[in-house]
């Protein structure tokens, strides 16, 4: 166990020197794009917000079986069967045909070439589920079928987000997918995320309807409130023009009313649709609705023929730099839902960030005097093979680019604390086979030897709970299972690697002289 | 020489009492559950503005009608934590009791952390940090049943159970407030106390194959003071680590830090007074170990 051949050291000298130097780069700025690399602080030590956001997909499955509903009644009256008294609920379609067209419905539900329910090979399973019950048939989305349906609508939805987010300007957002509706935002540095939620909050489902001459809450009107809460209107549910036509919106001043206005240009189709509508009902009001609520209901006093318009309703310049940007940005696929946020400003980031440096380097310095009193020469050993093995994982933190959370500062510092145990372990079973051996060279080769299992076990037991927390953990928790993991292979590098080495080089240079651990 | 094994039974009957209470502290008096695992809103907020204190605080809250709210004085003078369910799942709740604030104590107030945990996300939370200490229990029996005979093992396993339940009985009964953090310091002690105890019974064994004539109840006292020195020393230099991180590393860490300090300590006192009882108990012999030794 004490030889070490010439390029052993050579290669533990290359890597200890190659990772300190990295680990330098966190003060030092290189020129160098390998060099220059930096551990991430978490969003906890730098301030910023964490949002998860899932997905309401209650209206967009309840939106595809509506339209489902008509593709079915147009499928079928093709083939001359007639499918009647479709009721539609709970995220389920009921519907009737006569008894001797009812199997061949089912057939051609159930065929894998089918027009109308797709089969997915991949999955061995149709997009929709049909069942018979009570006199009605039934359909629904299949297991399958929903994971596709949620899948797409994450798609659009983390797109539509990333849109939205990129507007307003954050540095450096990270934002992924989290299971098959749900969407992590994180915003680094965001001090107050309230606008970014406000505007992640909102659908941006824009609709132009004619207000109803009609007063009564029937099949083809419906009551809407103003958004700012005084009053409703009956609202034609004919959709005159919607969002998806729109081009561009920007907010603007109107000098003439002096208030400030979102004005929008759309494309062809648009144009063309609002040109007509426009003159046909000058004189009528047309509702502007947002997400259910009508932002104002001017009356139309000309054709409008140029694609483009404005839309005033009171806004302040905020408010109308909003609206615009969510115009520009698109309608989410589904209302999305906060289910889980945390925020932590600068001035805690920073305050936990000095807390953390503080206490480690406290802790360091008490676990560095301790184990020079207890072990004098082979003290200063084990301590400037702790301090290499700090600077290692810090280097070995910044090769990988790591995040680093206060947990994680957590885990450095209690990494400290356990990476004596190795050494001690190996030191203590040297003071012992030295009672026996009167060669030092025996005991000092038998002490590293006999202390092997032991020190394998302890690190590997806390090897496996550093995994465990890694797997399970999320955000600040993850950091330290990183660090603390991380710890565990630069603690056994520099305790069999520097730490012998250099015990090597101090019992051959005192050879004749007395040793005590 | 210490003679430990003078009081296993005193020890023994000591750590079954403190199971059995912590056991009880836990099925009614219950954990404390934060945010992270009950869902709600937590709010750590900074002012400098002498009418804020905690009893103004808490009569601004009242009357926003949020439900039961809690405020407390964090760690600085200027520094309150206040905690309440979020019940009708309001949307934009966070900005309505900071427009409320700022209008009764003059925009004078900080949010320094805002958390809020839905029901649903609290929920998963929960079933993983169980999921993951029960895992990590599995793996460490899978570990030590490869290790050692399954005397052994037993041995480990009601170490380390006793320190778990017994760190989280000293919780309940303190009413410390158990989040994601004292998950993470759980796991940490799983692995700390398994490493204790590892390190005795690997002298033990070594130990039993060298002497066929001293029996376990000795020889588990010679162990423990062959690898007295190291266990003391490792336990002084991770609770030095663990003591300044409690007291200078911050409000945040301050849970965290003590729950480990307590699974330190319970971890080298099992791996003394539990581990090893459990071997004299079953009578562990060379026999033990040599036959299982063949067999391999």
């Amino acid at each position: 166990m004490l030889y070490f051949s010439k390029l052993k050291i050579i290669f533990i000298l290359i890597i200890s020197l190659f990772l300190i130097l990295i680990a330098s780069s966190n003060l030092f700025k290189f020129d160098n794009n390998f060099l220059k690399r930096n551990i991430n602080l978490g969003l906890d030590l730098q301030g910023g917000s964490y949002l998860l956001l899932e997905i309401d997909n209650k209206p967009v499955i309840e939106q595809k079986l509506q339209n489902l509903t008509i593709t079915l009644r147009d499928y079928f009256k093709g083939k001359n069967i007639k499918l009647v008294n479709f009721i539609l609920q709970n995220e389920k379609i009921l519907f009737k045909v006569n008894d001797k067209d009812k199997q061949k419905v089912l057939d051609i539900f159930n065929n894998k070439e089918s027009e109308i329910n797709p089969y997915y090979e991949r999955f061995k399973s149709h997009q929709l589920e049909i069942t018979e019950e009570n006199d009605f048939l039934s359909v629904i989305f299949s297991k399958q079928g929903l994971v596709k349906l949620k899948t797409s609508s994450q798609e659009q939805a983390l797109e539509i987000v990333r849109r939205r987010i990129d507007e307003v300007g954050t540095n450096e957002p990270n934002i992924l997918k989290r299971g098959n509706d749900r969407i992590l935002v994180e915003l680094p540095g965001l001090d107050d995320p309230m606008r970014i939620k406000t505007l992640l909050g909102k659908t941006a489902n824009l609709t132009f309807r004619f207000v109803s001459n009609n007063n009564e809450d029937t099949f083809g009107n419906e009551k809407l409130n103003y958004e700012d809460e005084e009053g409703s209107e009956f609202v034609s549910k004919r959709i005159i023009l919607s969002g998806d036509n729109l081009l561009d919106a920007q907010p603007r001043m109107d000098n003439e009313a002096n208030e400030t206005v979102v004005t929008f240009s759309l494309d062809r189709v648009g144009a063309k649709r609002f040109g007509k509508a426009t003159s046909k009902g000058i004189g009528r009001q047309l509702a502007i609705i947002l997400d259910g609520k009508i932002i104002s209901a001017p009356v139309i006093q000309d054709t409008i023929a140029g694609g483009s318009g404005q839309i005033s309703g009171g806004f302040t310049f905020q408010s109308a730099t909003d609206l615009a940007l969510l115009l520009r940005s698109g309608a989410l696929p589904a209302p999305l839902n906060i289910i889980e946020e945390r925020t932590v400003g600068p001035g805690l980031g920073q305050d936990s960030i000095d807390a953390g440096i503080i206490a480690l380097i406290i802790g360091f310095i008490l676990v560095i005097v301790f184990i020079i009193i207890k072990y004098k020469i082979f003290g200063i050993i084990t301590n400037t093979a702790l301090i290499i093995n700090l600077l290692l994982l810090v280097g070995v933190l910044t090769l990988f680019e790591a995040t680093l959370t206060l947990p994680g500062i957590a885990g450095i510092i209690l990494t400290v604390g356990m990476a004596v145990d190795a050494n001690v372990l190996i030191f203590e079973r040297i003071r012992e086979e030295l009672k026996n051996e009167k060669n030092r060279l025996i005991a000092f080769d038998s002490g590293y030897s006999k202390s092997k299992t032991a020190i394998l076990d302890a690190n590997i037991t806390t090897l496996l709970a550093a995994i465990i927390l890694f797997f399970m953990g999320s955000g600040p928790i993850k950091g330290f299972s990183i660090t603390l993991g991380v710890g565990i292979f630069t603690t056994l590098f520099s305790v069999y690697f520097i730490a012998r080495l250099l015990t090597v080089l101090y019992i051959s240079k005192n050879k004749n002289k007395e040793i005590v651990i | 020489m210490i003679a430990f094994n003078k009081y296993y039974n005193q020890f023994n009957i000591l750590s079954i009492s403190l199971v059995v209470i912590s056991l009880l502290f836990l099925i009614f008096k219950g954990l404390n559950f934060g945010i992270d695992f009950k869902g709600g809103i937590l709010i750590e907020l900074r002012s400098t503005e002498s009418k804020v204190n905690v009893s103004s605080l808490r009569d601004r809250f009242n009357q926003m009608d949020l439900g039961d709210v809690s405020v407390k004085k964090f760690g600085n003078e200027t520094d309150y934590l206040i905690k309440f369910e979020n019940k009708d799942n309001k949307k934009n709740i966070i900005k309505d009791v900071k427009k409320n604030l700022d209008k009764s104590f003059g925009n004078s107030i900080d949010f320094r952390r805002v958390e809020n945990v839905g029901p649903k996300v609290s929920a998963e939370l929960l079933k993983s940090g169980v999921i993951a200490i029960s895992v990590a229990l599995a793996l460490m029996l899978i570990y030590i049943w490869i290790r050692f005979e399954w005397q052994f093992s037993l041995g480990a396993i009601c170490a380390l159970f006793h320190d778990v339940i017994v760190t989280l009985g000293l919780f309940s009964l303190l009413g410390l407030e158990i989040n994601l953090s004292i998950i993470a310091a759980v796991l940490t002690i799983v692995g700390y106390s398994m490493n204790d105890t590892v390190v005795i019974f690997d002298r033990v064994r070594e130990n039993l194959r060298k002497y066929a004539d001293i029996k376990i109840f000795e020889l588990t006292n010679i162990s423990i003071n062959e690898t007295l020195s190291r266990t003391l020393i490792t336990s002084i230099t991770t609770l030095l680590a663990l003591v300044s991180i409690f007291i200078f590393g911050g409000e945040i860490l301050k849970g965290f830090s003590l729950a480990m300090i307590f699974g330190v300590i319970f971890g080298t006192y099992s791996s003394i007074y539990i581990a090893n009882t459990i071997l004299v108990r079953l009578n562990v012999s060379q026999k033990t170990i040599l036959k299982d030794e063949e067999k391999n």
